[in-house]
């Protein structure tokens, strides 16, 4: 287990530096940062003092070496549109996007298990047969639709609702929450349900069909035979069976809330780093740009590797270890 | 039935009915037979003859849309037929025991085999959790599994098939039901292993005071080890007796057709006989006698008359000619 566990953390590095080469290359390849940063009154010594500032006038691989010594001290340069470090910049706006994708992670992991196991065990009920016909049009929709029609409805008719920002913050030093206050939490509602909706929907039609499989496995039916609770049954014997496969598309639709984050964040101007990226994109402000890339990257390889390690944790047939193995 | 002792499972005229678009189908038909205690009852019958149905039946874990249709099940002299989801729950593994055919899927992949043993003891004995693992230990040894203390973490996968068999065994034994049904037991198992498994179980059920209904198609497990056979056909019982009764001597016209195609009655010298033609599907029962189609001495009454009930030739075959035809 030790082996695969540094196996993996190998390829995860590896991941990690040729997406490092992809967003580092952007710095040669997409327009011109100087020329964005100086207005149209410059000088040619003023072109060369910006150059040298930002290190451009080095040669291709000391560039390269100097961005991952960089990044691994968390330190990505300095923003061509803000003029500030971009680990301010990101480190800001982080706490906002990672709560968001928190809060859409948690609800849709709760629902969609809960709805999936539900859906399962009723599968003939008509209540089972609404909630899945709903979830279709869940995974239909776009996103930016969902998150449209919410706000006409919570925000615009009802009015119940913030439609944009992220409400009053506390600022704890090292992370600033919207959750600790009354306004935080409501405006946090609508951006979660939108940004996790289509997971939801994913988990739960998932969880359904692996617990339909698992319901008719003999393990099952002698749990049965056992006279077990139906609650045992499902929850003890059934549902930890589906966990593996689950938790897989579980930790991919984690990346991909925090990537598609950008998109909700838009739609309700949440001042995370999805927005900060939009904006980034629109100013090139490259070493914005990269950060993120680097950042979401890094995300997504260590959800992966703590994937990987909850296999080893639900699955005993996975731990190698031959101890108290035999006949 | 007098000379039995003390009846442990008494089933009276009963069915089992599947409704289907075609109509109903009957895989168990006006089934009656009696377990005394501490006794082994082979159940025989080709693939489809309901064998396994009629087990399921008297656990009460039919899968819809099969149900209950007529008849009784009488276990210690109370009726369980007509008894609600709980109460039947409350009788599975605590009163009523089931082995099934492959041990290889039959025990939940994830948790250890004490957990599931423990889950078992104090879902039906008054015992705290320490006493439970005790018992669970217990039941391990019993059934003959080496080091039973230090294997009680273990995973199903660490052990061979075989014993897997055995904590199966112990696992359906371990609330010490009066009755134990065991669908083919040693079918998925090494031929080397089979013997064993029966010899336990045979053991258990003479040391209990257990009755067993044996499942299976092994003419040499019944034998071997049962006290009485039941030979199915087509959902109907066609012969019952005393083992060395009926595989010496077999009064229906379809016994004997099984008997001469088993290796154990044909003696060596003989050679072996297939009964011609198939068993008929249940949505095509001939009408008449269910075997008639097949049989070597059906007359015109068995064409359009089903065939009688079992008290013609003194409870041992439902047969209009078995005695005619008796060597
Ligand atoms: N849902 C169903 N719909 C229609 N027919 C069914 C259904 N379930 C079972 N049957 C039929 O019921 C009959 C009895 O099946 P059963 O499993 O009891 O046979 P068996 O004697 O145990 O056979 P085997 O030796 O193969 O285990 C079979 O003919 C089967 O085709
Ligand atoms: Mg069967």
């Amino acid at each position: 287990m030790l082996a695969f566990t540094i196996r993996r953390a190998f390829q995860s590095l590896i991941v990690l530096l040729v997406v490092g080469l992809v967003a580092f290359s952007m710095f040669n390849f997409v327009g011109d940062p100087v020329d964005n940063m100086l207005g149209q009154e410059r000088t040619g010594a003023d072109i060369e003092r910006l150059r040298t500032q930002l290190g451009l006038d080095q040669p291709f691989p000391v560039q390269y070496y100097r961005f991952l010594e960089g990044a691994v001290q968390g330190n990505f340069g300095i923003s061509y549109r803000q003029g500030r470090p971009v680990s301010d910049v990101i480190s800001e706006r982080i706490a906002a996007t990672l709560e968001l994708a928190m809060v859409s992670a948690i609800l849709a992991i709760v629902f969609g298990v809960a709805l999936g196991v539900f859906t399962a065990i009723r599968r003939n009920g008509w209540a089972a047969n609404i909630i899945m016909s709903l979830s279709l049009i869940g995974v239909s929709l776009p996103t930016f639709l969902i998150g449209i029609l919410l706000i006409y409805l919570f925000a615009v008719e009802l009015g119940w609702l913030p439609s944009f920002g992220r409400g009053e913050t506390v600022d704890l030093g090292w992370w600033r929450t919207g959750l600790l206050t009354e306004s935080g939490r409501k405006a946090i509602i609508l951006p979660a349900i939108t940004l996790g909706l289509y997971q939801m929907t994913l988990i739960m039609r998932l969880v359904r069909s692996e617990m339909l499989e698992v319901l008719r496995q003999d393990y099952i039916r002698f749990a049965r035979a056992r006279g077990l609770k139906d609650r045992s049954v499902y929850f003890r014997h059934a549902l930890k069976n589906t966990l593996v496969p689950v938790i897989t598309v579980t930790g991919m639709q984690l990346g991909s809330i925090i990537a598609f984050a950008i998109i909700t964040e838009t739609v309700f101007q949440w001042p995370g780093v999805g927005l900060l990226f939009i904006n980034a994109i629109r100013f090139v402000d490259i070493p914005v740009m990269a950060a993120y890339l680097m950042l979401i990257s890094v995300m997504f390889v260590s959800i992966n590797l703590v994937v990987d390690l909850l296999y080893f944790a639900i699955d005993p047939r996975l731990r190698a270890d031959r101890s108290g193995s035999g006949k | 039935m007098n000379n039995m002792g003390e009846i442990v499972l008494s089933v009276r005229d009963f069915g089992v009915e599947i409704p289907t678009r075609q109509g109903i189908l009957r895989p168990v038909d006006g089934l009656s037979l009696d377990i005394a205690r501490g006794k082994i009852l082979g159940v025989v019958g080709e693939s489809g003859a309901g064998k396994s149905m009629t087990g399921n039946a008297v656990i009460g874990l039919l899968d819809p849309p099969a149900h209950v249709a007529g008849g009784e099940i009488w276990l210690n002299g109370k009726r369980i037929d007509n008894l609600n989801r709980e109460r039947m729950r409350k009788i599975r593994g605590k009163e009523i025991g089931m082995v099934f055919q492959d041990p290889l899927t039959s025990l939940n992949p994830l948790l250890p085999i004490g957990d599931q043993l423990v889950e078992t003891i104090m879902e039906h004995l008054p015992v705290d959790k320490k006493q439970a693992m005790e018992k669970a230990v217990a039941a391990l040894d019993e059934v003959g599994i080496p080091a039973a203390a230090q294997r009680i973490g273990s995973y199903p996968h660490e052990f061979s098939g075989g014993m897997r068999q055995r904590v199966v065994i112990a696992l359906a034994l371990c609330a010490e039901p009066s009755l134990v049904i065991a669908d083919e037991p040693t079918t998925a198992l090494d031929v080397s292993v089979q013997a064993q498994i029966i010899s336990l179980l045979k053991r258990m059920c003479k040391e209990r005071g257990t009755a067993i209904m044996l499942i299976t198609h092994d003419m040499g497990v019944i034998a071997e080890t049962a006290d009485e056979v039941a030979v199915m056909y087509a959902g109907r019982m066609v012969e019952l007796g005393p083992v060395r009764d009926v595989l010496t001597s077999p009064t229906h016209p379809y016994t004997q057709g099984l008997m001469a195609s088993t290796p154990l009655a044909a003696k060596g010298n003989k050679r072996l006989n297939q009964i011609e033609g198939a068993m008929p599907r249940l949505d095509n029962l001939p009408q008449g006698c269910a075997f008639h189609p097949r049989c070597s001495i059906a007359k015109d009454k068995c064409k359009i008359n089903p065939a009688p009930g079992m008290d013609l030739n003194e409870g041992r075959a439902a047969c209009w000619f078995a005695d005619g035809t008796k060597q």
